[in-house]
């Protein structure tokens, strides 16, 4: 078997196309699940159990069930029901609801690492609740676990090939439609292996400044 | 006579087995600086803890400015106070902590005016304006732009002695302030509690082994053990001449100490 370097370098544009609407999916979902990722983490919290409970069982049954069945119920359920979405939509938001219930125990992690005596001096403040979350808790809580955070940048990106399964085409898409022409899947896979690899680690890059700033900081 | 501005009246708190505080009974005048002594684990922090709302009693009433603190009034009955009204009450109170916890994402100046500014609702000016006052009183006028993290324990402590009176409290609490600092950063903030205490009008309940500081300031020492308090007497009166043979042991390990 021979490489075929010039088949590898014809791939290289429909491939970078497929990266980027991979990228694009991956951060749309990424900006979900940081931010529902916070909400489940603070409601999870909450005094009320019928707001805890429900919240905790999703975070659970999320966590539970493989993102690829979830994006199969978000793509062929839901249109069932009168929820249609496009499958970019689809995309982000399985990618999106999937993580947060990962991101979700990150910020758990972080507003539990705020010392109690941090919530004492705000309550000995008469600070309010909102405000002690706001200006108190989450800004000492958040940056602990950016580089945690990150990670699941890098672990969601590289889930975007499930895509595949809902029509979004992205680099795998590509390989398949373009290796069931040409055959030539030994230099696909090598081209989107290695895109997928730079990429990945591109994204890892300000991580790991992140995390060597906060260990710094830490000393 | 002054009217008590506090009042515990047959307070109980067990924490699992322990009896924490065992019916305990007694009160604090409006202005009057009062020091709780006593072995570890005698109910003394405890009852600073409660006057703060951070924690709650199993039984008996406490009262504050003449209000239930952990009860309030509906109709005729008096009922678990929900957390607006212990909201409320926590603006009579201040708290100065062992551990210091000043914001450490907050500049000394923030951390010292967040607080009126959002919680009295005075104008940032005004609130800026009694921080420095405030914070040029503990010495600390330099240190406006540092983070907490940028100053020693002692500076941190004053910060927060600033930061507690920026709130303008009826009753300032302090427990064990200088415990966590070494004897040169603790006279610091003892010499800046004296001043406090001889020039702001308010009551101070404060938790201490510094025994000197709390003959200096205190208008009345009252001895803890096991939950209640065995002598109560004027600061000459309990450290010359104890009655109870407890204060004598306490006192006496209190010297060996230091």
């Amino acid at each position: 078997m021979t490489f075929d370097w010039q088949a590898a370098w014809d791939a290289v544009p429909p491939l970078l196309r497929g990266l980027a609407t991979a990228l694009q999916a991956a951060a749309f979902g990424y900006v979900i699940a940081l931010v529902l990722g916070l909400a489940f983490a603070l409601l999870r919290r909450s005094s009320l159990r019928w707001v805890r409970l429900p919240v905790g069982f999703f975070v659970e049954f999320v966590r539970s069930t493989p993102l690829l069945v979830q994006l199969f119920f978000l793509f062929f359920v839901l249109p069932t029901i009168g929820v249609e979405l496009s499958a970019m939509a689809t995309g982000a938001i399985g990618l999106g609801l999937h993580y947060a219930a990962y991101t979700s125990e990150v910020y758990r992690a972080g507003i539990d690492g705020v010392p109690v005596g941090q919530w004492e001096a705000a309550k000995a403040l008469s600070l309010s609740r909102g405000r002690t979350w706001t200006r108190v808790v989450l800004p000492q809580a958040v940056p602990r676990v950016v580089p945690a955070l990150g990670n699941y940048a890098i672990a969601l990106f590289k889930d975007t090939p499930q895509l595949t399964v809902i029509t979004i085409a992205e680099v795998l898409s590509v390989v398949k439609a373009v290796g069931s022409q040409n055959f030539q899947y030994l230099e696909l896979i090598t081209v989107a292996g290695l895109l997928y690899l730079v990429t990945a680690l591109l994204i890892a890059w300000p991580v790991r400044v992140l995390e060597r700033r906060y260990r710094r900081e830490l000393a | 006579m002054t009217a008590e501005l506090i009042t515990f009246d047959r307070v109980g708190k067990r924490f699992a087995d322990a009896v924490v505080l065992d019916d305990l009974s007694f009160g604090v005048r409006a202005g009057e600086r009062v020091t709780l002594i006593g072995p570890s684990g005698s109910g003394k922090t405890t009852i600073l803890r409660m006057l703060m709302t951070l924690t709650r009693p199993d039984s008996g009433t406490i009262t504050l400015a003449g209000e239930p603190l952990f009860h309030e009034r509906r109709g005729d009955t008096l009922v678990p106070a929900g957390e607006r009204h212990l909201r409320a009450m926590r603006r009579h109170t201040t708290m100065v902590f062992q551990q210091y916890n000043l914001f450490p994402n907050m500049r000394v100046l923030r951390n010292v005016t967040e607080a009126p500014v959002h919680v009295l609702g005075l104008p940032a000016e005004e609130a800026e304006e009694r921080a420095r006052e405030l914070l040029d009183v503990v010495g600390l006028a330099g240190k406006l732009d540092a983070y907490p993290s940028q100053l020693s324990g002692g500076q941190q402590q004053r910060v927060a002695i600033a930061r507690a009176l920026a709130m303008r409290p009826d009753v300032l609490l302090l427990d064990e302030v200088t415990s966590a600092l070494d004897p040169e950063l603790a006279a610091e903030v003892l010499d800046v509690l004296r001043d406090v205490a001889r020039t702001f009008d308010v009551t101070m309940l404060c938790v201490t082994h510094a025994m000197k500081f709390a003959r200096d300031v205190s208008d009345r020492v009252l001895m803890f053990n096991e939950g209640r308090i065995i002598e109560s007497a004027s600061p000459d009166e309990l450290f010359d001449a104890p009655k109870q043979e407890r204060t004598r042991q306490f006192l006496r390990s209190v010297i060996d100490e230091s």
